[in-house]
């Protein structure tokens, strides 16, 4: 599969987001269980890139290491960028008005995750799940 | 027009089913119309079919929890049914239990619980 990317502008690239990371999560032979975990980590990083980083990019491929296969998204902004990392990936802290597992919680549903963010340049999360 | 939800009405529950992705708009949307049909209709009971939901993400299960908690108040018990078992796993996974909201595994079994209730 090549490199897929989506715009994440709208609440409607959200969903279209998550439609896409079905259908990869597919295409890696991924688990009905871990496609459902990769689809809402998907979800809540898109939203995220929406609300916090003011819209970016969702890209996706399926990753080969070694024998085992897997799927990676990552998520770019140019938003305001996150000024306390630590905090942002604590279980119920919000900027916003949710409910603050986000982050914490799309960590949890993926094995690899990584985040880096400048403030005042943006943000960008990366993660996978392998089968 | 915007897309919207369909909310039915028998007797005195109201049937929600859930058969498209949610947006984040429509969830939002939802509650609203859910909530005013609760008052207009004097309803006793809400359940939500989510059955078709292949993905719960924290701001649906949020929204789900908060139609939950303003139907209680509003004086209307809310019966969430046909949640898939992925779906479940990864809403605890996720972080969240929707403590609170009442479930049931059909609408059958959710009905029963409702008219129970009396």
């Amino acid at each position: 599969m090549e490199i897929i990317r989506a715009p994440i502008r709208t609440s409607n690239d959200v969903v279209h987001a998550r439609q896409l990371v079905r259908r990869g999560a597919q295409e890696a032979g991924l688990s009905l269980v871990d496609q459902t975990k990769i689809v809402t980590a998907a979800s809540e990083l898109a939203r995220n890139t929406l609300t916090h980083g003011l819209g970016g990019e969702m890209t996706m491929e399926v990753v080969n290491a070694g024998a085992r296969r897997g799927l990676r998204l990552t998520f770019v902004d140019e938003g305001p960028g996150i000024p306390d990392m630590k905090l942002a990936l604590t279980d119920g802290w919000t900027s916003g008005n949710g409910l603050g597992m986000g982050l914490s919680g799309a960590r949890r549903l993926v094995n690899d995750f990584e985040i880096e963010s400048r403030v005042g340049e943006g943000t960008r999360v990366s993660v996978a799940r392998w089968k | 027009m915007a897309e919207r939800i369909p909310i039915l009405r028998m007797g005195e529950f109201l049937l929600v089913s859930i058969q498209v992705d949610l947006h984040d708009q429509l969830a939002l949307q939802l509650q609203d119309d859910l909530t005013r049909a609760i008052q207009r209709h004097t309803a006793r009971g809400v359940l939500i079919d989510i059955s078709a939901l292949e993905v719960v993400d924290s701001f649906i299960g949020r929204m789900i929890s908060d139609i939950s908690g303003m139907g209680r108040i509003l004086g209307a018990r809310t019966v969430l049914v046909g949640m898939r078992p992925a779906v479940a796993i990864t809403l605890v996974e996720l972080g969240l239990s929707l403590a609170g909201v009442e479930t049931a595994l059909t609408v059958e079994r959710g009905m029963d619980r409702l008219r129970a209730d009396r």
